[in-house]
């Protein structure tokens, strides 16, 4: 990946409603392409509306937030909602999948709304199903598992299944906001070397939200947002 | 957009239980909505299509849509009759191309029995000036023969030759025979759709032999003339029901219907029969508008069912719609998933709900045309039931729009992190 920032925040600042108090208040932050980021965020930090602003979900108030780039703010809401589909993938911390579809369909959504990562998904002549089942084998989901509901998975299943959605046809980013947070430490551990694995395979630059610090080994880099935040506290 | 489909489907059928319900809800709307249409219409076509060709129907004074009523369509009964001298001075004006007597009140099985002559075969029209036509045999040449309506013959099997035994009064049941006097089947007329169908046809003549031994509704005790002996009596008739009368010149309908309201000899009545019908619509116009109103009124109800239903689910489906929009969906997307949701509900509704009726009409079109001479059309949809199908798909679509917009503002508010 290039050296240029794959994230870059400058002197942001973002409010929920008009005149009352901020929420996010960020002098300046960046992320380098391939970099995997620890960020800190107890509750009440504002970790979800940082995760909206990043998803061009949120516009800030005032400042610039560019992603590879593209300043988000420039864009209009579609566009904003395209640069999100063709360019981030993103991971919850639970209930991440469409009941109704089954896992090959849970996982292809991605491509369904963006032309640019279905072709990026069928890159070398392979089909979009054979990358699909790439992903899986990677993550450990056996062909037997593909079948079922996703409801019937476990949850550890659920996440790397929504981990495959999120890594299909090689987003440049990979936001996960506490996917963790219902397995148990073991499982922890071992999906997290799946997720790390996976985004450098894929030369994915992955931000990772927790407020489980036991988790911040093995990131190339840790940030806490109160740190890179002026607003502190419970009005975050 | 196809993907946006795709998903919408399996959403949908992800939630069949509830959305079936709904769905029956509205198909059965559309089926009340586009009965009544048919009903409507095809009573209308049908009275329409039972005469034409006749300048004026007269009978005894009562009121123009009864005269007709009872006159062309076999419904009810003359409260009077008229002379049968009425009838010959009617005949004999200079203006009247022809007359036909009808003579009502027998029945067979059910079957109204019609005394007329000879001329009600050659003048009488329905439809687009059709005249009747024998599918097989003549029409009555002795006392006691018989021409019997397509649906007569066909319903009660009946074929040249055959004997049939003609009851006093209308009702099926309970009516006296005329079990002495039988009569033969000597035609049978091609189907045409009308009253005519259900008609037994005999002559004047037999209408009088038959109640020669009667006397006020019912037989003489000890008294009985057996049918070889009926010619040696006068069958001219003293009383028929109405006639029917062409004029040699339509322009002189006007000064007809004058003629036969100033009769001297007793109180007359001649009706036009277009103006018979459209009195008889504009009776049953009310109850039709109020009728299509009500079915319209349950449209609605079943479309606002659809919204309570697709919008009730909305709430559990915020993780979804958010789960959708970190893919990549954009608010209109959402928009587009929920409002193509009640539009399926609706297109698929009015698919069954036509079905549906198309179903019903085959089963229950043959009885109500045995049953009223009303012909129920075998079509599939017609040009103003399509019209309605269009009224039901756009308020449809309308209602749909309402859980769209919702679902747009709450994937606006939520983001990628729904507030549940």
């Amino acid at each position: 990946m290039s050296s240029a920032p794959v994230i870059r925040i400058e002197d942001l600042l973002f409010r929920w409603t008009a005149g009352g108090a901020p929420c996010l208040d960020i002098p300046g932050f960046e992320v380098a392409g391939g970099e995997s980021i620890f960020l800190y965020g107890p509750s009440g930090s504002g970790k979800s509306t940082l995760l909206g602003l990043l998803g061009g979900v949120l516009v800030p108030e005032r400042g610039s937030l560019c992603l590879l780039d593209v300043e988000l703010i420039e864009l209009s809401a579609a566009a904003r909602d395209r640069f999100r589909a063709d360019h981030v993938g993103f991971l919850f911390q639970q209930f991440n999948l469409i009941p109704y579809l089954s896992v090959i369909d849970n996982v292809l959504l991605p491509c369904r709304f963006s032309a640019r990562r279905l072709q990026r998904a069928s890159e070398g002549g392979r089909s979009v199903r054979d990358e699909v089942a790439r992903l899986l084998d990677h993550l450990d989901i056996d062909t037997g598992l593909r079948r079922r509901a996703v409801t019937q998975l476990s949850v550890g299943q659920q996440q790397r299944v929504v981990a495959a959605r999120a890594l299909i046809g090689k987003p440049e980013i990979v936001i996960a906001d506490e996917p963790t947070s219902a397995l148990d430490a073991e499982r922890q551990a071992s999906f997290l070397d799946l997720l790390s694995h996976e985004c450098g395979a894929a030369g994915s630059t992955l931000v990772f939200v927790s407020h489980d610090h036991r988790l911040a080994a093995g990131f190339s880099r840790e940030i806490a947002l109160p740190s890179i935040n002026r607003v502190q506290g419970d009005a975050a | 957009m196809r993907h946006l489909f795709l998903l919408a489907a399996q959403s949908a059928w992800n939630r069949r239980l509830t959305l079936g319900m709904t769905l029956v809800a509205v198909m059965l709307s559309v089926t009340m909505l586009l009965g009544v249409e048919r009903i409507r219409h095809d009573a209308r076509e049908g009275f329409a299509h039972s005469v034409s060709g006749t300048d004026l129907i007269v009978g005894a004074r009562t009121s123009p849509v009864q005269l007709m009523l009872y006159a062309v369509f076999r419904i009810g009964e003359a409260t009077n009759n008229m002379r049968w001298q009425s009838y010959l001075d009617l005949a004999a004006h200079p203006a009247v191309a022809w007359a036909v007597p009808l003579s009502l009140g027998d029945s067979h099985h059910g079957f109204p029995v019609l005394g007329t002559s000879l001329g009600y075969f050659e003048h009488f029209r329905y439809g687009d000036d059709h005249a009747l036509r024998l599918v097989v045999g003549l029409p009555f040449k002795e006392v006691f023969d018989t021409v019997l309506g397509a649906e007569v013959a066909n319903q009660l099997g009946y074929k040249l030759g055959d004997h049939i035994v003609l009851t006093h009064g209308i009702g099926g049941i309970g009516g006296i025979e005329h079990g002495d006097k039988p009569f033969v089947v000597t035609g049978i007329l091609a189907p045409t759709g009308t009253p005519v169908d259900r008609t037994v046809h005999i002559g004047l003549a037999a209408m009088e032999a038959i109640h020669l031994d009667w006397q006020g509704g019912a037989p003489l005790p000890g008294f009985s003339i057996p049918q070889q002996f009926v010619q040696k009596f006068d069958l001219t008739p003293k009383e028929i029901t109405a006639v029917l009368v062409g004029l040699k010149s339509r322009a002189g309908v006007f000064k007809m219907q004058r003629y036969v309201a100033d009769y001297a000899y007793e109180p007359l009545l001649a009706v036009l029969p277009g103006v018979a019908l459209s009195q008889l619509w504009h009776v049953l116009g009310t109850v039709e508008q109020a009728l299509l109103a009500v079915s319209a009124m349950v449209v609605a109800v079943g479309l606002a069912g659809l919204v309570a239903v697709v919008l009730a689910g909305l709430n559990e489906r915020r993780r979804e719609l958010a789960i959708l929009r970190s893919v990549g969906a954009r608010p209109g997307d959402v928009f587009v998933l929920l409002t193509l949701e009640g539009l399926f509900i609706t297109l698929l509704g009015c698919v069954l709900g036509v079905t549906l009726l198309a179903l019903l009409s085959a089963v229950v079109g043959p009885l109500v045309q045995a049953r009223y001479g009303i012909e129920v059309a075998q079509r599939f949809v017609s040009v103003e039931e399509l019209r309605l199908l269009a009224a039901v798909i756009a308020v449809g679509l309308a209602a749909s729009l309402v859980p769209g917009y919702r679902a747009y503002k709450l994937s606006l508010a939520d983001g990628l992190t729904p507030r549940l």
